[in-house]
């Protein structure tokens, strides 16, 4: 499929360069935004509508819902920015229920001042994110704010997808005997955002793994739908996805440090920042809780998906230490894998 | 204490009347202050503390370690058990 | 990556960790003092497969943990006022002062930034000339030489608007202070393989002989965790005390000549508080006469700070090993990583955190 990019995607012609506080109050300015910047790239046959809700088909069974709001700073950084991340974060969080996202709503907050060739970048990565995931953007908002009432602009994304028959997946599904499955590196995302910030003097060749989920979601069930539970370990990194899952259903987990994927240059930029891995944000990462026998087939069919590719087995659930995450180390010492405590400062000591 | 560890150096550059230079950790290039190692060379490695190179790695040293413990090894097999031989960093 | 990843072999880490248990015949007490090496002792569980006979204390090697509560109430109110930058390590951020963190101040509207280099609190201060820039600076040898050129560095710009906050503290006055008591039972020590990059190991050889305990210089993979220990139970097992070098391919006998000068010439030589220990003499550093302009302590005047500590926290008699994380009532029940009573548990590399952090199930 073929995707506008920036380059060749110019920015619209606006009466202004920059977002006035007249964008956001709902008349001539706010029209004239809607119609340049959000409505030719979110383009569905609802949204062209332009009701003040969306009314969309419901063809019946449990729907899975879910909303996000992104505030990241730097909005932009290796690998994507905080558009895709609006998009992917909330397909994926559908996605976790094995549903199939379909229809998103977009709120933005967005500061005076904010230039429009900013906005407009912004609103291409989420098209593309869009497009890639198969879903529709079909209702939205925008507010302006003074200068100073936000950081350059948050987004809010909403959306909904329907869960087929006989998927169950939840964080208190855990098994003993369960294989642990993650679909690649860590790290990544987290990474990229804290060595491009300013002041950290890196040259960042760390970039964000931010992707749309679903996809991959769906081959793993076409496997099995008797997946017992699956996470996308956003803030917290995995070891608070995990310690969710272990009190949830009050089992054990135990992983072998040894089988971790992470990148080495995340390996790098984690290492002189004393930042450890496992509690570090992923954006295109999932961690799935599969009965044994499904595991190896399961892993192959992630690995035959773009964003499985490095899929691999890292632990198993155990009736051992309920409640509580445990890592095996290279020494053959098992080690506690806790909840983190707030956010993950560079470390000196 | 005192997170430091071992970096490439690529490239030694002046900012603000500093001797600076950017250290690669395996791909993530970080800035450091080169002042108190005067006598790097580019290609050497460093470690580095809270943004200062403090000490060119010695290489002949770290070859010596690997000698001791694959002394242990080489004991170790005689004693007939079997252990792997490690890489060294060439 | 390189000169990193070779270092945490298992398989080599395993055959030093068996030659340990050939070579160890008495018990031993063996302490580290640096809260880098506790970190990697407790992260890998190399105090799980130590023989049983040697026991690891882990001493006060962790400047976050030591740093006095005055100067921590100094900083949060140095933080709040409204024409300070407050420049911060981060580890710095949570530990608990008599009332509130400095991550407090900074919700309640201060200016509290996390740096990762006082280069970067320099920075600031060039980039606001209309704010006072201050940086914490803590830390043990291995961070005095990057503060002392910031001083030096912000005196030859010729700076009005930076100073520094200083709590460093010294390793060899705190071993003495530890060897000297009466309750000591530390018999061999590791040393902190990057105080002494700096510092190089003069310092040592004179509290090896006096007090007849092998030194021996570390460094902080699983590798270097091990042969250091290794080293040092075979002087215990032979009866020599002498200061040895374990990590050569980094630290050399006089250390870093250039950062001991500029050492120097910022600071001197005082008398410094350490949260839980006491006074001990001697054992820190502050801001020369000549270069004031750049001491927070002076510039910024601070009435009288009255401090206190929770009384159930005794994070001083577990920084001197004396006790053990499990031996405190509050550990794991009031105090916890989120909630937490004194230094010790804030800091990632205080003794009760790594515990907490890594150890809890082994002991319930």
């Amino acid at each position: 499929m073929d995707f506008p990019e920036a380059l060749s995607c110019p920015v619209p012609i606006l009466s202004h360069d920059t977002v006035q506080l007249a964008h956001g109050a709902g008349g001539k300015l706010s029209n004239e935004m809607i119609d340049k910047i959000f409505l030719p790239r979110f383009m569905n046959s609802t949204l062209e509508k332009m009701e003040d809700q969306a009314v969309l088909e419901n063809p019946g069974g449990r729907i899975a819902f879910s909303t996000d709001t992104f505030v990241v700073d730097p909005i932009f950084f290796p690998g994507g920015d905080i558009g895709d991340l609006a998009i992917n974060g909330t397909v994926n969080d559908i996605a976790m229920s094995g549903a199939i996202p379909k229809y998103l709503s977009v709120g933005f907050i967005l500061e005076e001042g904010l230039p429009f060739e900013t906005l407009h970048r912004i609103v291409l990565s989420m098209e593309k994110a869009a497009k890639l995931a198969g879903v529709q953007i079909v209702t939205g908002d925008t507010k302006v704010v003074n200068r100073g009432s936000c950081d350059k602009l948050f987004i809010n994304t909403s959306g909904f997808g329907f869960v087929p028959n006989g998927v169950n997946i939840s964080a208190s599904n855990l098994e003993v005997g369960d294989k642990i499955l993650l679909s690649g590196t860590l790290a990544d995302h987290g990474m990229a955002v804290m060595t491009t910030r300013e002041g950290l003097s890196f040259q960042s060749t760390v970039e964000s793994d931010t992707a749309g989920l679903n996809h991959l979601v769906q081959d793993m069930l076409a496997v099995s739908t008797n997946i017992h539970a699956l996470r996308d370990p956003t803030r917290g990194g995995l070891a608070t996805s995990l310690n969710e899952f272990s009190s949830s259903s009050q089992v054990g987990i135990q992983l072998y440090g040894d089988a971790i994927p992470v990148k080495e240059n995340v390996r790098g930029a984690c290492e002189i920042l004393g930042i450890d891995p496992l509690y570090v944000a992923n954006e295109g990462k999932l961690v799935a809780i599969v009965p044994p026998e499904v595991a190896d087939e399961m892993l192959n069919a992630m690995r035959a998906n773009e964003h499985g590719k490095s899929a691999t087995i890292i632990g198993e659930v155990t009736d051992k230490h309920p409640g509580i995450v445990a890592m095996q180390t290279g020494l053959g010492a098992n080690r506690i894998v806790d909840m983190p405590v707030g956010e993950q400062l560079p470390r000196i000591c | 204490m005192c997170l430091a560890i071992p970096g490439k150096l690529l490239e030694i550059f002046d900012e603000n009347g500093l001797k600076m230079g950017n250290i690669d950790f395996a791909g993530s290039v970080s800035k450091a202050c080169l002042e108190y190692v005067p006598e790097i060379e580019i290609g050497q490695y460093t470690i580095v503390h809270a943004g200062f190179a403090l000490s060119v790695l010695n290489e002949e040293e770290a070859k010596n370690s690997f000698d001791a413990w694959d002394d242990l090894i080489d004991r170790a097999n005689a004693e007939g058990i079997e252990m792997e031989k490690l890489e060294r960093p060439d | 990556m390189k000169y990193l990843d070779e270092f945490r072999d298992p398989v080599v880490a395993k055959k030093i960790l068996k030659e340990i248990h050939s070579v160890t015949i008495q018990p031993w007490v063996i302490m580290e003092i640096c809260g880098g090496q506790t970190h990697s002792i407790i992260r890998n569980g190399i105090d799980q497969v130590l023989p049983k006979d040697i026991e690891l204390v882990h001493g006060p090697g962790c400047p976050v943990c030591v740093t006095p509560l005055e100067i921590i109430d100094r900083a949060i109110e140095i933080a709040g006022r409204s024409d300070v930058i407050f420049t911060s390590f981060g580890d710095m951020l949570r530990v608990p002062g008599s009332h509130k963190d400095l991550f407090m101040v900074r919700s309640e509207g201060g200016d509290v930034r996390t740096v990762f280099s006082p280069l970067e609190s320099l920075k600031i201060a060039r980039e606001n000339p209309d704010k006072e820039v201050v940086f914490f600076a803590v830390g043990f040898e291995t961070t005095a030489p990057g503060n002392a050129m910031a001083v030096a560095q912000a005196a030859k710009e010729g700076l009005t608007n930076f100073s520094e906050l200083v709590s460093h503290v010294l390793v060899p006055p705190a071993m003495e202070a530890l060897l000297s008591s009466a309750a000591n039972r530390v018999q061999g020590y590791l040393a902190a393989g990057h105080v002494c990059t700096v510092m190089g190991w003069d310092e040592y050889d004179p509290i090896a002989k006096k007090y007849k305990v092998p030194i021996v210089i570390t460094g902080f993979e699983p590798m270097d965790v091990l042969d250091g220990i290794l080293h040092t139970v075979k002087q215990l097992e032979a009866g020599t005390h002498n200061v040895e070098n374990r990590y050569a391919r980094i630290v050399e006998q006089g250390g870093n000549q250039p950062a001991q000068s500029l050492i120097k010439d910022v600071f001197e030589i005082a008398n410094r508080k350490w949260r839980g220990i006491g006074e001990i003499p001697a054992s820190g550093f502050k801001i020369r006469e000549k270069y004031a302009a750049f001491d927070a302590e002076l510039k910024f005047s601070v009435g009288d700070i009255h401090t206190e500590e929770p009384e159930a926290c005794i994070s001083g008699v577990i920084l001197q090993g004396l006790k053990k994380p499990h031996d405190c009532p509050a550990f794991g029940k009031e105090c916890t990583p989120q909630n937490p009573l004194g230094a010790t548990m804030v800091s990632s590399e205080g003794a009760c955190a790594a515990y907490y952090k890594y150890q809890r199930i082994l002991n319930e």
